[in-house]
């Protein structure tokens, strides 16, 4: 086994260790500590990516002396590779954009909480891209559960703790049903590694055995994950969650947590349920209906909301809409393209809500539209950064959204009985969307007496200008170069199998 | 060169321009408007609200739209429970019956952890050798939920200290008031019972790959006698062993213990080397290879977890 292959267990290991360490440390230590691991574990899954896409093929990790069967085990492909680079990524700029704003807006004592909490965020993660264990799965959704809960209400502000609550009972209810779901597929098969308890699936598919367990099983893993991840009906803690906690918070919340859960939710329909079998259940419809709901009242909520972090919030419903519409067209395409938004929606989000901060923060801290007259003029990169954004999530082209859309209406196609519905609910919420970004946006370029043109509030600092100007440059550069992505993603689901 | 428009002041684009700058209002003086009333300040009128305000008018409207939606989403969540029993018990009758020999779950998997888990992992007790050593990631991971759980809480919990330090000084005394008086029978009590407790726990730490127990269960007993010890003698006196930095010390001591013997363990097996971790003499106090080490670990982490957490909510305060 060659070095590179060890990288990704690394990289676990290597956020835990930060987060134990940063415990007795002080705030000012920590703080420099989580930005070196999570460019470490950048620099680490590209070196990944690199040396899985040279072979052509995954392999697994023996977590211990003991093989799959026995011993927890991690599977690393395309796949997991550049998800685990672009959520490292999307973290460190994330991080990075919202650092002065971690400064000012908690108390030192508890600033090396906050990184630690980070730290076990990103280990989670990644425990969830690349695990091949559902059982492991369980544990790192617990911990991301917990320390996502520690992000909202760290700020300690009246209704902080509120969305914490909320997130808090909604995210367990989440976690027990897929807790559930694990223990009755556990009964069935007596498997807990995903390989092979596909297999022993596959088994008793061919024998016609357990059929309603297994149903129920599949509604249960959907729903579970689905809640946790802010599929529709359940998206009551989303806007909350998202529109009061800080801002580097915000976005790490709605780029990378939920999509964490999503990820993770097509590993097991792909790895260990069979896609063809989750497809045949009917199941799948049922998320397209959702998602597509999700896609059009997100947007229409967004539209009625008056504040524009909040707006950015309900946004994020919407985007979840999207790829659950994806995963729900029930075809390889449709996945290919919920995958690209997973990680095209990151870019996107994280950037929004860099940006909103910094538009708010020369706005007297206030982010209510009235107040966020012509911000654009007084924080010029922050103004261009939530333009670009804002253009991306729209769809124009040259931006990644443009490729994310396109996708999507070209996965329509494969899938006649639902191509028309699925073009429809774009153009619908194509046109929503336009409405309340392109009226955010005015609405920060709206003109202002010159006195107003001068900023008032802190300007942001060079580690979070040059942040922003790398989530701009990332969104250019998947919209502009979307190719490699999309063949990466393809291979690494044909991997998947 | 173009000639400067004499008449550009006034002219349509010149009104435009000046719309788009936001100087000028075509509606001003056409249209007829009512200057308000009377000119309060935004302060004004907020405290005029305030006056007019009617609390009961507004509870009453409250309660009327809140009574509605609790009966609706009473009704709503019974016919959920009742949904979610009804479908797992059904589908609870599909699955094997307890005990089943013919039941998936017994198949090679647990039969290669009761025939060969002590050979292979040195533990009497093959629940301890599955957790710590067949699957000790999630176990890894299990105790890293508790330690995101302890920083969780004190985020929630710690009282920020004041920085003036004769209002921390009066804090403190405040704080000690509310602490138990010397209680004779419980102090008595708690002086028999507090060293058995907490032996009591470290044997079952310590046995854990021998005899049913571990780091779970004897770090929990540990914890008791900890906070039975602050109980009784107060918070001054346990300070003395227990406090901020020696809970820190432990925690952090036994976490990248725990990190580093199983980052050993797992890069040796992934990479098919030689380990010089051996399981010894099945039975013996020091064999079973990592787990006795790994048990004292997760002891020591849950004893200081369940230590922090009570007195965290008791007074703000490690």
């Amino acid at each position: 086994m060659t070095l590179v292959q060890n990288f990704p267990f690394f990289c676990i290991i290597l956020s835990m260790f930060s987060a134990i360490i940063s415990f007795p440390m002080n705030h000012r230590w920590a703080m420099r500590v989580h930005p070196i691991m999570v460019t470490a574990v950048l620099v680490m899954s590209l070196g990944v990516l690199g040396y899985v896409t040279s072979t052509g093929e995954s392999y697994t990790f023996m977590m211990g002396h003991f093989p799959a069967h026995w011993g927890n085990e991690i599977r690393i492909g395309v796949l997991e590779a550049l998800m685990a680079v672009f959520f490292s990524l999307i973290m460190l700029l994330s991080v990075l954009g919202g650092l002065a704003h971690i400064g000012r807006e908690m108390n030192n004592s508890r600033k090396n909480l906050f990184f630690i909490l980070l730290d076990l965020l990103m280990s989670s993660l990644l425990a969830l891209i690349y695990t091949n264990d559902l059982f492991t799965a369980y544990v790192f959704i617990e911990i991301n559960t917990i320390s996502a809960c520690g992000l909202i209400m760290i700020k300690k502000e009246g209704r902080t703790y509120v969305s914490a609550l909320r997130y808090m009972v909604m995210s367990l209810v989440g976690s027990s049903l897929f807790l559930i779901a694990l223990t009755l597929l556990y009964t069935i098969t007596g498997q807990l590694l995903m390989t092979p308890a596909k297999e022993a699936l596959a088994e008793l598919v061919a024998a016609g055995e357990y059929q309603v367990p297994m149903l129920v099983i599949i509604a249960l893993v959907t729903v579970g994950l689905g809640i946790k991840s802010g599929l529709y009906p359940f998206h009551t803690w989303i806007p909350d969650a998202y529109g009061y906690t800080t801002p580097a918070a915000s976005a790490i919340l709605s780029s990378l947590v939920s999509k964490g859960y999503l990820f993770l939710l097509i590993k097991i329909f792909y790895r260990v349920l069979d896609f063809e079998f989750v497809v045949s259940s009917n199941l799948v419809n049922l998320l397209f209906v959702l998602g597509i709901i999700g896609m059009i009242m997100g947007s229409w909520l967004a539209i009625k909301t008056q504040n524009i972090r909040r707006m950015a919030a309900f946004s994020s419903v919407a985007q979840i809409g999207y790829i659950y519409m994806g995963i729900g067209i029930g075809t390889t395409a449709g996945v290919v393209a919920a995958l690209f938004h997973i990680i095209s929606h990151g870019a996107m989000k994280s950037l929004l809500f860099i940006s909103i901060s910094g538009l708010s923060e020369v706005s007297d801290d206030k982010s209510d539209f009235e107040s966020l007259k012509g911000a654009g003029f007084r924080n010029k990169l922050a103004g261009v950064a939530y333009t670009v954004g804002a253009m991306s999530m729209i769809g124009m082209p040259l931006l990644t959204g443009f490729i994310s859309k396109y996708l999507f209406a070209s996965a329509a196609t494969t899938a006649q009985d639902k191509m028309v519905i699925a073009w429809i609910a774009l153009a619908i919420s194509t046109i929503l969307n336009t409405v309340y970004f392109m009226g955010s946006v005015l609405t920060i370029y709206h003109s202002v007496p010159a006195e107003q043109r001068k900023p008032h509030g802190k300007m942001p600092s060079r580690v979070e200008s040059a942040a922003t100007v790398g989530l701009i440059a990332l969104n250019v550069g998947l919209g502009v170069s979307a190719t490699p992505v999309i063949q990466a993603i393809q291979t690494g689901l044909a991997m998947f199998g | 060169m173009s000639k400067p428009n004499p008449n550009y002041n006034g002219s349509a684009w010149d009104k435009f321009t000046r719309w788009t700058k936001g100087t000028y209002d075509p509606a001003d003086g056409e249209l007829e408007s009512t200057p308000p009333k009377d000119k309060l300040s935004p302060g004004e009128r907020a405290e005029r609200l305030l006056r007019e305000y009617d609390q009961s008018r507004f509870e009453e409207g409250v309660a009327k739209e809140v009574s509605a939606f609790r009966i609706i989403s009473r009704i709503f969540f019974v016919l959920m429970a009742v949904f979610m029993v009804v479908m797992l018990l059904y589908t609870v009758s599909f699955l094997p019956a307890f005990g089943d020999p013919n039941s998936p779950v017994n198949n090679e998997v647990s039969q290669r952890y009761i025939e060969q888990g002590l050979e292979e992992t040195g533990a009497v007790n093959i629940v301890a050798g599955m957790i710590l050593d067949y699957r000790a990631f999630d176990t890894f991971g299990e105790s890293c939920v508790l330690f995101v759980a302890l920083c969780c809480v004190t985020i929630l919990l710690r009282a920020d200290r004041k920085s003036d330090m004769r209002l921390r000084a009066q804090e403190e005394r405040e704080m000690l008031e509310y602490e138990p008086q010397e209680d004779n029978i419980l102090q008595q009590a708690a002086k028999l019972l507090v060293p058995l407790i907490i032996i009591f726990g470290a044997y079952v730490v310590f046995n854990g790959h021998i005899s049913p127990g571990g780091g779970f269960s004897g770090g929990a007993i540990i914890g008791t006698g900890l906070i039975l010890h602050l109980t009784a003698f107060g918070t001054r006196r346990t300070r003395r062993f227990m406090n901020e930095r020696v809970i820190k010390t432990l925690t952090v001591c036994a976490l990248t213990f725990y990190c580093f013997a199983k980052s050993y363990s797992f890069y040796t097996g992934a990479n098919g080397l030689e380990s010089i971790i051996t399981t010894g003499t099945p039975g013996a106090i020091l064999s079973a290879g990592l787990i006795v080490y790994l048990n004292i670990c997760v002891g020591i982490v849950v004893a200081c977890t369940m230590h922090s957490f009570y007195i965290l909510f008791r007074r703000g305060a490690i």
